[in-house]
């Protein structure tokens, strides 16, 4: 009985990473059906932007999070700084920034934050998307 | 000899089932998956934007309510992908259509390799959802047309090519042509 089960959490040990951001922005990300796979998890930093968990400390607006904690677009270029020096010298152009942000999103914040990574050389972007079919796409939210 | 005491393993399965929980609940399976795209680097103002003809431009437009205007018409997300494809392949080489440049590519010999550019611009308005829909729906088309092209000439879909060489020679054919506007202010956030 044990082995089965210690072999389920060695599996699940596996194929899956622990979250090492906690969300304090509620984020659900659009359907697409076009999505391709982020390899080399290494190279990739996350920008979250949606609205507040906790409404009565941060208002109700659209936030960004970077890391752990709220910022706002000024923040991006040192975010970038500093993801950047945690690489390698080679792989430093390869950076990738995944922006996972919310579907009741307005485009204005994502125009600023595409503003600011073009300002700071950090050109390759990943629109994070859930995967679904082509039926769904157009019906269901 | 002494037998030596049999430890008790009863509990074991209790504790690897916590371990299990435990898991289960801090960790996510791998899913991150979206759409990739370049920006263009910092507009530099020494240099000025090359002159695009009329006839090579796609212009998608979404407004803040999220409705399409293509080319100037009003448009729906549905047709939106057809609408792209037929303006890329330009298939009956109209003048209203894009040119086409014939390229000598490795692999596949000479093509007409299509001049169109999308063009989408956006309000601060839009909702991201609207916008990825039709982020999404460009790329489908462009990938069906790789797609297509794949097919015809390695007979096989282009996700499913395997060697570089074909890929590269697929992407130099039909390259990924969105570009995205300035953003401007307009309307309110």
């Amino acid at each position: 009985m044990s082995d089965i089960i210690f072999m389920f959490l060695f599996f699940f040990m596996v194929i899956t990473t622990i979250r090492e951001t906690t969300l304090i922005v509620k984020v659900k990300v659009p359907l697409a059906t076009e999505v391709q796979k982020l390899e080399k998890k290494s190279l990739v930093c996350n920008i979250y932007a949606g609205i507040p968990n906790k409404k009565e400390l941060a208002g109700s607006g659209t936030r960004i999070q970077l890391n752990d904690q709220y910022a706002t677009a000024n923040d991006i270029g040192d975010f970038i700084a500093t993801e950047r020096q945690s690489l390698d010298e080679a792989d430093r152009r390869r950076l990738t920034v995944s922006l996972k942000v919310d579907q009741e999103t307005k485009m204005g914040i994502v125009a600023d934050i595409k503003q600011e990574l073009r300002k700071y050389n950090a050109l390759l972007i990943n629109y994070s998307t859930r995967k679904t079919t082509i039926g769904n796409l157009f019906t269901s939210k | 000899m002494k037998k030596p005491p049999e430890i008790n393993t009863g509990s074991m399965a209790d504790i690897s089932f916590l371990l299990l929980t435990f898991f289960l609940l801090t960790s996510s399976i791998n899913t991150d998956m979206g759409i990739f795209r370049k920006l263009p680097p910092p507009p530099d103002p020494n240099v000025k934007p090359a002159d695009i003809k009329q006839r090579n431009i796609f212009t998608v437009l979404i407004n803040k309510n999220d409705r399409l205007l293509v080319d100037n018409k009003p448009s729906d997300i549905r047709m939106l992908r057809q609408q792209a494809k037929d303006f890329i392949s330009n298939p009956s080489n109209l003048e209203t259509l894009p040119e086409k440049k014939l390229e000598e590519i490795p692999y596949l010999g000479n093509y007409m390799v299509s001049k169109g550019v999308i063009s989408l611009q956006n309000d601060r308005g839009t909702s991201y959802d609207m916008y990825i829909k039709v982020q999404n729906e460009l790329t489908a088309a462009l990938n069906d047309l790789r797609d297509e092209l794949s097919m015809d000439k390695f007979n096989r879909k282009f996700d499913e090519l395997s060697d570089p060489n074909f890929i590269e020679a697929v992407q130099k054919a039909i390259p990924i042509s969105i570009s995205e506007a300035e953003p401007k202010d307009v309307g309110e956030q």
